[in-house]
């Protein structure tokens, strides 16, 4: 077959979402951010809620997410993102409203908006991306960062008894009667690509069955500000993050797993 | 006769949002102006207008739920006091470089810090020279009367959704926690959806439309040259309000050496001093600034020309004042008197500091 | 004609519900009122007062040094106010609980035993009615009929019964208000 067969609609077996946009993404080679806006897109072609679906984009590496998920998109000041998608929803109740926030984002300055979105069960999606570091910066340490991790903020690696421990605000957050479906996935193989999406899938699933708050944590990983090679992150995260932060469904239909 | 009512400025600025056809208030309970929500969870405005009001979590929380709520192309509004509104600064300043239509209150009371929960007017440098970070103005109105709390609600969304720039309703503990005689107007209808998207199609992030370009809501351009433009693109809507949205009220000017130049309940406490004053044979007038931005600078200087002097009469320690002598330009004697800390100065009080700084100093 | 008037004493013995009704009933006579309270932590059982006033025309100053009349429901408001009535005005108070009684020589006194007349009454919640009535008997700007208008538009419906109650403590308090000095 030639290419200009191979190209023709009848014969694609897998295009770009239209809700993509032709920008080149910001990230680095290797990042997973790129995978999670992708897969977050595509559910919200398959859903065909491309129309009705408002995202906002928080500060940290995702900031310009508006530029590449191809729907209306509003831009939080840092941490406000689950305080702007309340705002929006609460007055388009009938319309899709998610956030898309990295760990400083969502763990430590927007803590408490996340924690009070959480427990008024606002009608919601969150997408958290969890790289354990903040990677914008240039490589300092968030909430999310494992005990001993260097960064540049804790350039001895992480100290427990003067930096806390790494925050699980996950399993924090599914603790509240508001929030209806907590899990916890990676995008890193694509089996796991594949399970992320049907879990992004669900959460949107949730928000139209106007049940709650659904929350995935997308654990990823972040090559620059880890300082290897992208497969060699990988790897990295799956010793080291996973078995602080292990995949998988934390709640489901409102029962804690 | 009219429908009248007795109310607290804060009650009667809480119905007045939601017969301005308001679709959502957010707000944090804080001394002099908790009223204001507690008014419309009584009230239900859902039940009414289809109106949203929510208790959130925080100051910060509330002014990040108008910003999505005025991006999404609602109505939303906020209200606060001193120690809150510096809260809510970061969301002010997102929601101005945004280009997003919002109101905020501030009841001011006295500061710094947790300062006291009487009134002040010691806010006046955050609410007219932006505030928050970054080089934006928001249009300020002052109330004198718990009447303007009402009126002035509607202008400030008007105001709002015409140049799509926050505004801010200055009030005081005086305006907010006082009852007057009050009217009401009509119920304006709050805007369907439909004509939300037929009015700000162009701009709101209600879901992207198939017929219709994305819509982006952000302050953020990392390149400096079009953040520069977009700079310049603010500074020209402030220059339009200076031309357009311009309003104050000269009370017996005509004949007078004097002016106490004033707003707010000092407007109020200043027009007392004026009866006093005139009373003991001195010509005083009041020149009372409706909006404190934009300032009345060229109508100041042009009065500055006929007076002997001018008080300002502020509850600070001497705000307004830099924005009066910058606008007098010199041409006549102008001085500042005013209790501060949440201290209410007494009429007669500024009768005597008119006397001894302006007409025998 | 304004009439520039302080209610000062406890919180809790109805001064700024008594305020809020002279003021309702000042509307009712098509007057300008305004109604400003001290406001605080200091409301529940320590000191509350309330400016009021009422006038034919705009009302300038919501606060205000010195007052026409000044109602004084306990010692430490009578140590604050007796000095800020006019030279000429008007000064009633309750003797209950006051050690130190007013000496000016240049305003008019009265008193009212509204703590006595309440309590006598059976209900002390009409204690602020008692002094209201023998305010209207000292100083006639608000008549009695829109004082009664005025409480049927401030009050909630299933309050109206109440009404008669209040409008007998405003007659005893007109009926039993005594002359301390007139000048």
């Amino acid at each position: 077959m030639e290419i200009i067969d191979i190209i023709k609609p009848e014969n694609l077996i897998y295009t770009k979402t239209k809700n993509m946009t032709d920008k080149h993404l910001s990230y680095c080679p290797g990042c997973g951010h790129g995978t999670a806006h992708n897969i977050t897109m595509e559910v919200v072609e398959e859903m065909g809620i491309t129309a009705d679906t408002i995202g906002v984009a928080p500060v940290g590496c995702s900031v310009l997410a508006y530029e590449f998920m191809n729907i209306d998109m509003t831009q939080a000041a840092h941490g406000r993102a689950p305080a702007v998608a309340t705002g929006i929803k609460r007055v388009y109740p009938d319309k899709f409203v998610f956030t898309y926030q990295g760990d400083g984002d969502l763990a430590a300055i927007g803590g408490n908006e996340t924690l009070h979105a959480c427990n008024r069960g606002e009608n919601i999606v969150i997408i958290f991306v969890n790289n354990g570091i903040y990677g914008m910066t240039g490589g300092q340490m968030a909430p999310t960062t494992l005990d001993g991790m260097r960064t540049s903020t804790s350039p001895y690696g992480r100290e427990i008894e003067t930096m806390g421990s790494p925050l699980k605000i996950t399993e924090l957050i599914a603790q509240l009667p508001g929030v209806h479906y907590v899990t916890r996935q990676a995008v890193h193989t694509a089996q796991a690509v594949r399970k992320a999406k049907r879990a992004i899938r669900k959460a949107f699933e949730v928000q139209k069955d106007k049940k709650g708050l659904a929350f995935v944590e997308i654990v990823s990983n972040c090559n620059s500000g880890w300082k290897m090679e992208p497969v060699a992150s990988n790897e990295w995260m799956v010793e080291h993050m996973f078995p602080y932060f292990p995949l998988g469904d934390i709640k489901v239909n409102g029962k804690l797993k | 006769m009219a429908d009248i009512k007795l109310m607290k400025g804060n009650e009667a600025l809480a119905e007045a949002a939601i017969r301005a056809g308001c679709d959502a208030y957010f707000g944090y309970p804080i001394t002099p102006q908790s009223e204001v929500i507690e008014y419309l969870m009584m009230e239900r405005p859902e039940d009414r207008t289809g109106m949203i009001v929510l208790q959130a979590e925080s100051e910060i929380a509330a002014i990040h739920m108008v910003y999505g709520a005025a991006g999404a192309g609602k109505k939303a509004m906020t209200s606060s006091s001193s120690p809150g509104i510096s809260l809510k600064e970061e969301g002010i300043s997102y929601l101005a470089g945004s280009e997003l239509p919002a109101v905020i209150v501030n009841v001011v009371r006295g500061g710094p810090g947790l300062g006291t929960i009487q009134p002040s007017q010691a806010d006046y440098f955050q609410s007219t020279k932006g505030g928050g970070h970054g080089d934006y103005r928001l249009y300020v109105l002052a109330p004198a009367s718990v009447q303007e709390m009402v009126d002035f609600v509607d202008i400030a969304f008007e105001v709002a959704f015409k140049y799509r720039n926050p505004v801010m309703i200055l009030a005081d503990g005086i305006i907010g926690q006082m009852m007057e005689k009050v009217v009401f107007p009509e119920q304006k209808p709050r805007l369907t959806d439909e004509e939300i998207e037929e009015k700000y199609g162009d701009w709101v992030t209600n879901g992207k439309r198939n017929n219709k370009e994305r819509n982006i809501i952000t302050s953020l351009d990392l390149d400096p040259y079009k953040q520069e433009a977009h700079n310049h693109k603010l500074q020209e809507k402030y220059r339009l309000m200076q031309e357009d949205e311009l309003m104050y009220e000269m009370i017996d000017c005509e004949d007078a050496d004097y002016i106490l130049v004033a707003y707010g309940s000092s407007a109020r406490i200043s027009q007392k001093a004026m009866q006093l004053a005139r009373e003991k044979g001195y010509k005083v007038g009041i020149f009372r600034l409706i909006t404190l931005f934009p300032f009345p600078s060229k109508e100041l200087n042009e009065l500055a020309g006929k007076v002997k002097g001018f008080l300002a009469v502020e509850m600070s320690a001497g705000q307004m004042i830099e924005d009066l002598k910058l606008a007098i330009e010199g041409k006549a004697k102008a001085e500042h008197y005013g209790r501060y800390g949440g201290v209410v100065h007494s009429p007669e009080e500024v009768l005597e500091a008119l006397e001894n700084q302006i007409i025998k100093g | 004609m304004t009439e520039e008037l302080i209610i000062a004493g406890f919180g809790g013995q109805g001064v700024l519900s008594m305020g809020k009704i002279l003021a309702y009933s000042a509307i009712m006579q098509d007057q300008e009122v305004s109604w400003m309270p001290s406001y605080g932590p200091e409301m529940r059982g320590g000191t509350a007062n309330v400016t009021v006033i009422i006038s034919d025309e705009r009302i300038s100053s919501p606060i205000l040094t010195k007052y026409d009349t000044a109602i004084i429901l306990n010692q430490q408001s009578m140590d604050k106010f007796e000095s800020s009535v006019k030279p000429g005005g008007t000064l009633l108070y309750d003797p209950n609980g006051i050690l130190v009684h007013p000496k000016r020589k240049d305003i008019n006194i009265y008193r009212i035993t509204g703590s006595k007349i309440s309590t006598q009454m059976g209900n002390k919640k009409v204690f602020n009615m008692v002094i209201l009535g023998a305010y209207m008997k000292a100083k006639p700007i608000v008549q009695l009929e829109n004082v009664i208008k005025g409480l049927k538009k401030s009050l909630p419906e299933r309050y109206h019964k109440l009404i008669p109650l209040n409008e007998s403590a405003i007659t005893k308090g007109m009926e039993n208000i005594e002359i301390v000095q007139e000048i």
